[in-house]
């Protein structure tokens, strides 16, 4: 199909370009604004000066992350609302940031993050794991076969562990406490440079892998039974994507903490410009996530500067005034 | 329809029984279809008529009996290749999504799509196209299909089967939403495709009249079994529908078709029409004493 196939490549194009305008911009703002001109120049003749050090350590790494967990948190929401034909399903819904906040919670209470600088995140993957399992093994081995109480039993199982991770907040000295809090309202600082790139890789191998099943997605949000009919194996289709987006969740979350709102309206929003074919907004909502949550991480270390804002809050914020907009408007 | 030519089996099922959370059963169900033949299944509501459909196509478990299609195990196909040659359209599709109307058509050629195939062929976008123009639905191509009218939404799920281009067809109850030139239209165009493109077709039918006047053979079902089948003349009589529906009919002809006519008749005016022709009788025989 050339028509579709051209409106796909404008599309993307449109956004990529996008992409590194913001990104672009990202670099450039901050704490100390280097105008574009002197960044090439820092970029390539001033290797030992300390901009090059803020550009290089600090101001781009965020961006990976922020490429990474935007896209990953958009194309979680964009599978799990497929497979549940449910507007309403987000990335956190079935639990795993409440898992993945519960370990980072127990870390920090036992103390166990001053002996290695990697405890934090590798504890929010055990907690996130530990949930996935949960619910992988409930859908793989046929304990539940509807799939609307999969999501029910999801949703309890974030009550769950919610519960727990205030009871653990409730027993926790107040400097524990402020750092729990601060994790769960999410930042895209990682100061380990292996697991940035690692998580980007995760990210980029994600939409790789959905955008080969974004068809299946078309077919699948028909429902579960015309899927059957048109020849789809729905449970296998299902548990490869339910995986996915679980693991996309959990590195996400364990990484950046809970980022809010991305995996909601993203998805949301693409469709709003780019229909609803999901071979368009598999990748144009990867692409749409990343501008969004580095747009919002500017935002939230430009405003108040020198001081920073969580990115949680603004993605929140910004998300939500500007997809109402979009609604009324439509 | 009786010629010498015997004609290929399609579809045999032999004493097949399923059970569906103990509430809908079929029991001991056997019969064949055989190519470009249309069958009929009629019966009350809660009857089994679309648990039979779902049966056929394997997404229901079956508890005993056998399934075969072109003489092979129903079971022993992939999920892929059956959906290439069965077709069915279900009254449970809602088309709640807002997706256009010839891109929903275009996800009935998913049976034929290769794992690494992003795009659609030009030979699916034919298929897509030719389905379209026999269901008459070419004008909603843009439209969405959660915007349409139930009718319109009828067509178009009949459209998207179509595009399977499947050699058995099932429907469940087709004509549902449809004014009666629809109606029409759609039971001409099946039985088209049946002359033309050797399709079997079995469909399940509210109405008996239409059933009678379109299927080469009907299947009466009660409480998930069949009460009887054959061909219009033998299934329709007032005895059987009786006993089915518990409701009084009475037996006619359809005077173009020459095929069985079922006339509702309410007990009121049956009461009525009673009484009059007793006190015509009555009336009568008075003016003949005198």
């Amino acid at each position: 199909m050339k028509q579709k196939a051209i409106k796909w490549w404008i599309t993307h194009s449109i956004l990529l370009v996008t992409l590194s305008i913001i990104c672009l911009i990202a670099l450039t703002m901050g704490t100390i604004n280097t105008p574009i001109d002197q960044l090439i120049r820092i970029l390539f003749n001033k290797m030992d000066s300390t901009e090059y050090t803020i550009l290089m350590q600090i101001r781009l790494p965020r961006i990976l992350v922020g490429i990474a967990v935007g896209g990953a948190l958009s194309l979680a929401g964009v599978i799990l609302q497929a497979v549940f034909r449910n507007p309403l399903v987000e990335p956190y819904t079935l639990g795993i940031s409440g898992g993945a906040a519960l370990g980072v919670a127990i870390c920090i209470v036992f103390s166990l993050n001053q002996s290695y600088a990697l405890s934090l995140p590798f504890f929010g993957m055990i907690g996130a794991g530990c949930v996935i399992l949960a619910i992988y093994s409930l859908n793989a081995f046929g304990v539940v076969h509807n799939i609307q109480r999969l999501l029910l039993i999801g949703v309890m199982i974030s009550f769950i562990s919610n519960s727990l991770f205030m009871l653990i907040i409730s027993l926790s000295k107040s400097e524990q406490m402020h750092s729990i809090m601060f994790w769960t309202m999410g930042s895209l600082e990682e100061p380990d440079r292996a697991l940035v790139y690692c998580l980007l890789i995760v990210s980029l191998l994600g939409c790789l892998i959905t955008s080969i099943f974004s068809v299946d997605l078309n077919v699948l949000s028909l429902g579960e039974e015309d899927a059957f009919h048109l020849g789809l194996h729905v449970e296998r289709i299902r548990n490869i994507l339910l995986v996915l987006a679980s693991v996309l969740t959990g590195f996400c979350v364990s990484i950046s903490g809970i980022i809010g709102f991305v995996g909601l309206v993203v998805p949301h929003f693409v469709r709003l410009f780019a229909g609803t074919d999901h071979r368009t907004v598999v990748t144009a909502s990867y692409i749409t996530g990343a501008i969004f949550i580095i747009l919002c991480d500017l935002l939230a270390r430009t405003i108040i500067s020198p001081l920073e804002l969580p990115v949680g809050i603004v993605t929140g914020l910004v998300g939500g005034l500007i997809f109402i907009y979009a609604l009324v408007r439509k | 329809m009786n010629n010498n030519v015997q004609k290929q089996v399609v579809l045999s099922v032999s004493q097949l029984s399923c059970r569906q959370s103990s509430q809908f059963q079929l029991e001991n169900i056997s019969f064949t279809i055989a190519e470009s033949s249309c069958v009929g299944i009629i019966g009350p509501n809660g009857s089994g008529k679309t648990t039979l459909l779902k049966a056929v196509t394997g997404c229901i478990p079956t508890k005993s009996g056998h399934i075969q299609y072109c003489n092979r195990p129903i079971a022993s196909y992939n999920q892929q290749d059956l959906s290439k040659e069965i077709a069915i359209v279900l009254q449970s599709t809602e088309l709640d999504q807002s997706i256009l109307v010839e891109d929903y058509i275009l996800l009935g050629r998913n049976p034929y799509r290769k794992r690494w195939q992003f795009w659609e062929s030009e030979h699916d976008i034919q298929f897509a196209e030719e389905a379209m123009k026999v269901t008459q639905i070419e004008s909603l191509r843009l439209r969405k299909i959660n915007a349409l009218s139930g009718g319109e939404k009828q067509l178009v799920r009949i459209a998207r089967a179509m595009a399977q281009d499947p050699r058995l067809f099932l429907l469940d109850e087709p004509t549902n939403h449809l004014d009666i030139a629809h109606q029409l239209q759609i039971l001409t165009l099946l039985n088209r495709l049946k002359r033309e493109k050797n399709m079997s077709i079995m469909i399940v039918l509210h109405d008996l009249n239409l059933a009678s006047e379109f299927c080469d053979e009907l299947i009466l079902m009660q409480h998930g079994k069949i009460f009887t089948m054959g061909c219009a003349k033998d299934v329709l009589t007032f005895q059987n529908i009786e006993s089915v529906y518990h409701t009084l009919v009475i037996e006619g002809e359809n005077p173009i078709s020459k095929k069985p006519y079922v006339f509702l008749v309410s007990e009121d005016n049956l009461k009525k029409s009673i009484a009059q022709s007793e006190e015509l009788e009555k009336s009568d025989r008075l003016e003949k004493s005198i």
